[in-house]
């Protein structure tokens, strides 16, 4: 895991300069070379907002949970039943999602703060499943095991209407994923984001210098909830279907799982996972579901073994291997 | 009534029986190691599987299958143990966590392959079913026998840890590990030989269980966390904490089940979400 390093002396193009022409450039490759593969990309968009979420978490603050998808699927939910409560405007019912998500986040927020370690993996696992038992009981609500269905989503702006082909849905889903982006980048640069890491690395000497801890928890996580929740209603709008495992102990387990594989504590760590997963995913499932799962189970357990930093961590490091060799050579 | 009441407190506590067996194991696991193993419940499974292949296709007798299991897992286990685990004892939880999720889902994966997705049959022995009459209530033979092996286990695994040389050198590596090592006390050692006895008694767990448990591939994961709450509520490394947990969760579950099936699960995750909130380390944990 790496500190985001100080705001420098240099300009801003400089700085970022690289990453806005990969954001430019990822979404022209995908309508150039895969014009197929609009809706896999979408769905790609929201997975990696709903990952970079978690990481504010498990990469930034050190919180350790097994049941965040308690709020990518209130959002989820929340963008459905709005959309089939008759307000098809797609963009507020985004907002009320990672606001509803939000508002949970802070209650559930007070609960899990409070302890640590296994007691913490605990208590959002046993959140997690309470929501989903809840969720799977009020059949009237959410629809039970045969989801949510029937959402009507009006025409992004006014202009773009959401088709088959899903080009308005992607590039709806990939402006939010861009903006929360953004968005995050300046939450973990700023002071707030320095103290986290902070409690995630000596949680005694923060409290020493006399940082609230258990204050700034809360608030990590309640952000965390809102950017989840965010995830959960792009992905509800873009497939226009809400299913019951956006609630599940599965889907917890899946996005850390994205997580840890692209690289937790880096800020590309979550997108990375989340587009390596669902390619693989896509590409595995295809050819029977059960080797899908073995390939998973290896795939993590290779994953911890001999690259715990994930596919960036393993990149950064050979980045620093060579940059050494270059300074002791002359 | 009070009949009633009975019969679902021995359903109750034959069911938190079995959990005690499989769980104890995980306990002493993270108690002594603070190692996070969620792939325990792969472990009961394999004992489930390694019972019926020997009753199908060997024809040995439910009873000799029983040890069977429990030898042969604990075998394993050591190997797994010794070969992966032993790696990861000084990383994170969230690395061990995911680790032992990715091992689970290969032995599901592989199981499946093997097995079919199906519910294994288990036929028992004829002096296993039936119901039999005590002071005028019916009970089922097959819970009765459950708890008597849970209650002899429970008597083992106590006077092992409180009566024998091993036991104290277990519970002087659970207190402190380094001022163990210190002593000459090989805590690794130690520690393999717990691991082992916990897995085989996982393996015991998952034989005895396929009757009132079931037995299919998504074993582990439909009751890990049941395992998880009986050892975390219960307190890491607290045999006794294991077992009150053990049957308070068995207890609550089938009063449940038998009074508000519409609630489900409910009432043990909200139970084990508050008694967490109350005691962070469990009920009889003793470490910070």
């Amino acid at each position: 895991m790496i500190a985001s390093s100080p705001m420098q002396e240099t300009s801003w193009l400089r700085r970022r300069g690289w990453e806005l022409a990969v954001w430019i450039a990822v979404p022209v490759c995908v309508t150039l070379l895969f014009p197929d593969y609009f809706v896999l990309a979408s769905q790609i968009s929201a997975a990696a907002l709903f990952v970079l979420s978690l990481d504010l978490l498990v990469g930034y603050a050190g919180l350790l949970s097994l049941g965040h998808a308690v709020f990518f699927g209130l959002g989820a939910y929340t963008a459905g039943l709005i959309s089939k409560g008759g307000w098809s405007e797609p963009i507020s019912a985004l907002l009320a999602a990672g606001l509803v998500a939000g508002l949970v986040g802070y209650v559930t927020g007070f609960v899990v703060v409070r302890v640590r370690h296994l007691a913490q993996l605990m208590v959002t696992l046993g959140i997690g499943l309470l929501v989903f038992e809840g969720a799977s009981r009020m059949r009237g609500v959410t629809g039970g095991d045969d989801g949510l269905q029937g959402m009507s989503i009006s025409p992004l702006l006014g202009v773009f209407p959401f088709d088959l082909y899903g080009h308005a849905a992607f590039a709806y889903a990939f402006g939010v994923l861009a903006i929360c982006f953004v968005v995050m980048t300046r939450i973990i640069d700023s002071p707030f984001g320095l103290t986290l890491q902070g409690l995630r690395d000596n949680p005694h000497r923060m409290a020493a210098i006399g940082t609230p801890g258990s204050a700034r928890l809360r608030k990590a996580y309640t952000i965390a909830a809102v950017f989840a929740g965010i995830a959960g209603g792009l992905l509800a709008q873009t497939t226009q279907f809400v299913a019951l495992e956006t609630l599940s102990f599965h889907l917890s387990a899946e996005v850390l799982i994205m997580l840890v594989l692209g690289g937790a504590g880096y800020r590309y760590g979550g997108l990375v996972g989340a587009a390596v997963y669902m390619i693989a995913r896509d590409w595995l499932s295809d050819l029977n579901p059960e080797f899908w799962q073995l390939g998973v189970g290896a795939v993590m357990v290779l994953v911890v073994l001999f690259a715990p930093d994930g596919v960036l961590g393993g990149v950064n490091g050979l980045i620093k291997r060579f940059g050494r060799a270059r300074q002791e050579q002359p | 009534m009070t009949a009633v009441l009975l019969g679902i407190l021995f359903d109750g506590l034959a069911y938190g029986m079995l959990l005690f067996l499989i769980s104890i194991g995980l306990s002493v696991t993270m108690g002594l190691m603070g190692f996070v193993n969620l792939a325990h419940g792969a472990f009961a499974m394999f004992g489930g599987y390694l019972a019926t292949v020997l009753m199908q296709q060997a024809g040995w007798p439910f009873l000799a299958t029983l040890p069977a299991a429990f030898v042969a897992v604990a075998l394993a286990s050591v190997l797994v143990e010794r070969l992966l685990y032993r790696r990861l004892y000084r990383r994170g939880p969230l690395d061990q966590v995911l680790f032992t999720i990715g091992l689970t889902f290969i032995a599901v994966a592989s199981i499946t392959y093997f097995f079919g997705p199906s519910q294994q049959p288990v036929v028992l022995p004829a002096f296993l079913q039936g119901q039999s009459r005590v002071l005028g209530l019916e009970f089922g033979v097959y819970r009765l026998f459950l708890i008597v092996v849970g209650v002899a286990v429970t008597a083992a695994v106590v006077l092992g840890i409180e009566r024998t040389r091993f036991g104290a050198k277990v519970r002087a590596a659970v207190d402190n590990p380094v001022m163990a090592t210190g002593l000459g006390i090989n805590v690794g050692g130690v520690f393999a030989v717990a691991f082992a006895m916990g897995s085989g008694l996982a393996g015991l767990g998952g034989a005895l269980g396929i009757q009132i448990l079931g037995l299919d591939p998504s074993f582990p994961l439909k009751y890990m966390v049941f395992f998880l709450i009986v050892v975390s509520v219960g307190g890491l490394g607290s045999v006794s904490g294991t077992l009150l947990a053990a049957c308070i969760v068995g207890v609550f579950d089938v009063f449940g089940k038998y009074y508000l099936p519409e609630v489900g699960a409910f009432i043990i995750y909200a139970v084990m979400v508050a008694l967490l909130m109350w005691r962070p380390n469990g009920l009889l944990g003793k470490r910070a």
